[in-house]
């Protein structure tokens, strides 16, 4: 059998998958084309939307004057530092109230009001807290970060199997042993999928907290593109806070495959 | 202190009781209510060392709860309830942590000793040596039981307790299990209280066979038949007593069992609003 067999006869079945895959290209790069031809003939100018190639070709240059790089770390570092404080908060509460009765009662209540306020809401009164620097910025990530934390590993903390802890505990797993071999692992998928809702939310607060007189950053980038009509530089902005998702996620799935090693899901792979 | 490890050659271990042959289990005027429901009222049950109890019982009857009770699961207090502290369980349900490969299941809570040579030994006994490695969810329901079994046995328990272990297994694993359960309890010969809805099973594997009414221990069969049990007539006189002792008159051989017990908490009825 030779190597272009193997290409061409890969089992039925890859080789469908292979030609879907290959056909769902088609059309964005057929979109991608138009993108350009319009605006080469000028249908589309460029103060409306930027061709694609121009945008590569500002991506490139903003790359080789390392004003994309640096600008794109003062983000990430803003997420980054919102994503630490607010899940070792909303981690902490969790634990809190979900480990005692005292707990709950003392944390879930105000937690439960706070969490119904729209958190973009709250920017004007950390403006008057914070400042206009980076403290509310990340106040803002952080806050955003910690509720989505906070419910899905309190219920997950909650919604642990009883009878295995009630099994555990007639083999003699009590009190730290309890929480560490069988309450938190139980814990874990929840609260992985809260990382997932947070790291998402993160990004979604990361582009309007840095809207507020940001002298640095992704959003100040798109502000300034914005005074001077350069759609190009909002494109290439845009495409990175895709990015930037896509690696969060991306991220929460590899530590998921990691983690959860033991579920049906991912024994199958 | 380390135990030695769970091998065939380990019989019956002397021990101060054993000595003075005090029974493993001893219950006097047991009674447990939930609420205004008196579940168990009046109860007297002996088990004696290495002995192989049966507890049938129609559902709801309190095998549970009094199986419960004697594994410390519910609290007894101020009542006269003896159990040695070495005891174990089998649920109904294999109930392994599903994020702890099967020999750390095993070992679960066990302190001290070389806890993975423990964990092999009894994995070898119910012959799944193989598997110690791998994750509980990719286990059958019979294997899963079977660690269930290990986790329990690698205890050395003096007082083994199972509350519808095989329930939930097809009819050729079960006599595997059965065929399993015995050969254990001979090795280590701890008491055994195995609680079953199947009579047949109870009369294959038990010395007693109990059956709980009326929140007391309503009739008792001692089986003399010699093992392995087959059913012929002083089977089937056994089984006809202990029938009657459900109060199931007529069954005949091979019937088909009890349905599903209902579920403990009745759903709550409320209004449909419109
Ligand atoms: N925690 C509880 N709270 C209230 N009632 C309970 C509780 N546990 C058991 N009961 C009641 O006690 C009675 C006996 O229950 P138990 O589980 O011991 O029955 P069982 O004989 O094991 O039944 P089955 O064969 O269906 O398993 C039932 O009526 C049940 O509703
Ligand atoms: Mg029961």
């Amino acid at each position: 059998m030779t190597l272009v067999d193997a290409i061409r006869f890969p089992g039925t079945y890859s080789g469908v998958r292979w030609s879907r895959f290959g056909r769902r290209w088609v059309s964005p790069l057929l979109l991608l084309a138009l993108w350009e031809l319009g605006g080469r003939t000028g249908v589309i100018p460029a103060r409306v939307l930027a061709a694609p190639s121009a945008v590569a070709a500002t991506f490139w240059g903003m790359v080789a004057s390392g004003e994309l790089p640096s600008n794109l770390g003062v983000s990430f570092l803003r997420v980054a530092a919102g994503l630490a404080i607010g899940v070792a908060i909303g981690t902490a509460l969790a634990l809190t109230a979900g480990l005692s009765r005292l707990g709950e009662d003392a944390i879930d209540p105000p937690v439960q009001m706070l969490r119904t306020l729209p958190v973009l809401a709250l920017s004007p009164l950390f403006i008057v807290w914070f400042g206009i620097d980076e403290t509310p910025k990340i106040a803002l990530i952080a806050l955003a970060v910690t509720f989505p934390i906070y419910l899905n590993l309190f219920s997950g903390i909650r919604s642990v199997d009883p009878k295995l802890i009630e099994a555990a505990r007639s083999f003699g797993v009590r009190g730290f042993d309890l929480i560490r071999q069988v309450i938190l692992p139980g814990a874990l998928p929840s609260f992985l999928l809260g990382l997932r809702f947070a790291l998402a939310v993160a990004v979604l607060v990361l582009v309007v907290a840095e809207q507020i007189n940001a002298q640095a950053g992704l959003g100040y980038l798109i502000n300034n593109a914005r005074d001077f009509l350069r759609t190009d530089i909002i494109v290439v902005c845009l495409v990175i806070y895709a990015l930037l998702g896509l690696g969060a996620d991306g991220l929460v799935r590899a530590i998921e495959r990691r983690a959860l090693a033991w579920r049906p899901s991912f024994l199958k792979a | 202190m380390s135990h030695p490890a769970v091998r065939p050659t380990s019989v019956s271990k002397p021990s101060a009781d054993a000595a003075i042959g005090l029974p493993t289990v001893e219950v006097k005027g047991f009674h447990r209510r939930f609420g205004d429901v008196v579940v168990l009222q009046d109860l007297d049950l002996r088990i004696e060392q290495g002995e192989f109890v049966a507890l049938l019982g129609r559902s709801g009857s309190g095998k549970t709860t009094l199986l419960r009770t004697l594994a410390g699961l519910d609290s007894a207090e101020g009542q006269s309830v003896r159990t040695p502290s070495a005891r174990a369980v089998v649920f109904q349900e294999p109930r392994l942590l599903p994020w702890k490969s099967v020999w750390r299941n095993v070992t679960l809570g066990l302190a001290g000793g070389d806890p993975r040579a423990r964990a092999e030994a009894a994995l070898g006994e119910v012959g799944l040596d193989h598997r110690a490695n791998v994750w509980p969810r990719t286990l059958s329901g019979g294997e899963a039981q079977r660690v269930a079994l290990a986790r329990a046995l690698v205890r050395e328990p003096r007082l083994l307790l199972l509350d519808e272990p095989f329930a939930s297994l097809d009819a050729l694993t079960r006599i595997r299990m059965h065929d399993l359960v015995l050969s254990l309890w001979r090795r280590h010969a701890p008491a055994v209280l195995i609680v079953t809805h199947d009579v047949d099973e109870a009369i294959t594997l038990a010395d007693r066979v109990l059956v709980l009414d009326g929140g007391r221990i309503a009739a008792e069969e001692r089986i003399d038949l010699p093992r392995p049990r087959e059913v012929g007539a002083g089977f089937q006189a056994i089984r006809r007593r202990l029938l009657g002792a459900l109060g199931v008159e007529h069954a005949a051989p091979g019937e088909p069992r009890a349905a599903a017990p209902p579920p403990l908490v009745p759903f709550p009825v409320r209004e449909v609003q419109a």
